[in-house]
């Protein structure tokens, strides 16, 4: 699994063959393989990779060692690829368009807008309890029933419900690269990206 | 917005097509590129802009409205869309109002713009 670590930037609309497409631009790379774990050492094979500058005094003593190894300076975000399809060593540079081809497909993960406290109609898409009239007045955004009566006498685990919503990680699969600006380490795909602008998202094949 | 999307919009927006300044109010003629089959023709929609919707970036939308056989038509166009072949500037009108809305319910006389002098 070959990938990079990026910055989403923002949606936008581009025409490709008289279509309008909706697209996100995501500032992916330059990253730096901080780490080369090998079946000997490790058990599996996998290479981690550092993207985004931190200050070095926000960064813990036992951080700072790792990057040194690397012979680079802290970087705000670590993600690990398993089987990454090109060889790799320690400190070496990463750019987009040496993961990505225009026209792959590839799926980004990341974490969601956090919505807080919502209830089951926002949250698992339930329709609300019917009419507004007919004598029903205060529950047009209610569950309705969440189980039988005496037998079983209590509600089922995992029942949907109102609760937190959102600030998990998502991840959408099969977007079209649809350009690569790589002297500004910008990759544009098609469709939407979870999460906020300006929030990190890793684009994997 | 962001100035990498600014970028990003002007790298990829292809052939911009000359037109004229034009905004809510103005009566317009679109010349529209049609294909049927593999033929394409051009046809001409006239009518009213009565809005100009997310300006700034690509997804740039305006609306004409027209009375087609005594019914209202609204077409939205996207300014960048490959189907426009032109826009002509055929009357500028005179309104208060950036969006238009307001000649939806009306007919005949009332729904008529004053032009610009």
């Amino acid at each position: 699994m070959s990938g990079i670590i990026g910055k989403k930037i923002g949606m936008t609309t581009i025409y490709k063959d008289g279509v309008a497409m909706p697209c996100t631009v995501i500032e992916a790379g330059p990253c730096v393989v901080t780490q080369v774990r090998t079946p000997e050492t490790d058990g599996y094979k996998a290479v981690q990779l550092g993207f985004g500058e931190k200050k070095e005094k926000r960064t813990t003593k036992a951080l700072q060692g790792h990057f040194k190894k690397a012979n680079t300076t802290p970087k705000r975000k670590l993600a690990e690829f398993k089987e990454f399809e090109v060889e790799l060593t320690l400190g070496q540079e990463l750019r987009v368009e040496e993961v990505f081809e225009v026209g792959e497909f590839l799926d980004v993960s990341g974490k969601t807008k956090g919505r807080g406290f919502q209830g089951v109609v926002k949250r698992h898409g339930f329709a609300g309890v019917g009419q507004t009239t007919h004598g029903q007045h205060n529950r047009a955004r209610h569950p309705g029933s969440i189980g039988a009566c005496s037998y079983p006498a209590r509600v089922f685990k995992g029942i949907k419900m109102g609760g937190r919503m959102g600030n998990t990680n998502v991840t959408v699969q099969n977007l079209k690269v649809l350009n690569i600006l790589a002297d500004k380490n910008l990759i544009v795909v098609s469709g939407s990206v979870p999460g906020p602008k300006n929030s990190i998202v890793t684009l994997h094949k | 917005m962001s100035e990498l999307i600014k970028f990003v919009e002007q790298e990829l927006q292809g052939e911009k097509v000359e037109m004229p300044d034009f905004k809510a109010g103005d009566t317009v003629n679109v010349h529209v590129r049609i294909k049927e089959g593999n033929k394409e023709r051009i046809q001409v929609y006239q009518g009213a802009v009565i809005q100009r919707k997310n300006s700034g970036g690509n997804g740039e939308t305006f609306t004409v409205r027209k009375i087609s056989n005594g019914i209202g038509v609204e077409r939205i166009f996207p300014i960048l869309s490959p189907s426009i072949e032109k826009i002509e500037l055929i009357r500028k009108g005179k309104v208060r109002r950036a969006k238009l809305y307001y000649l939806r319910g009306k007919q005949g006389r009332a729904a008529k713009i004053k032009e610009l002098k």
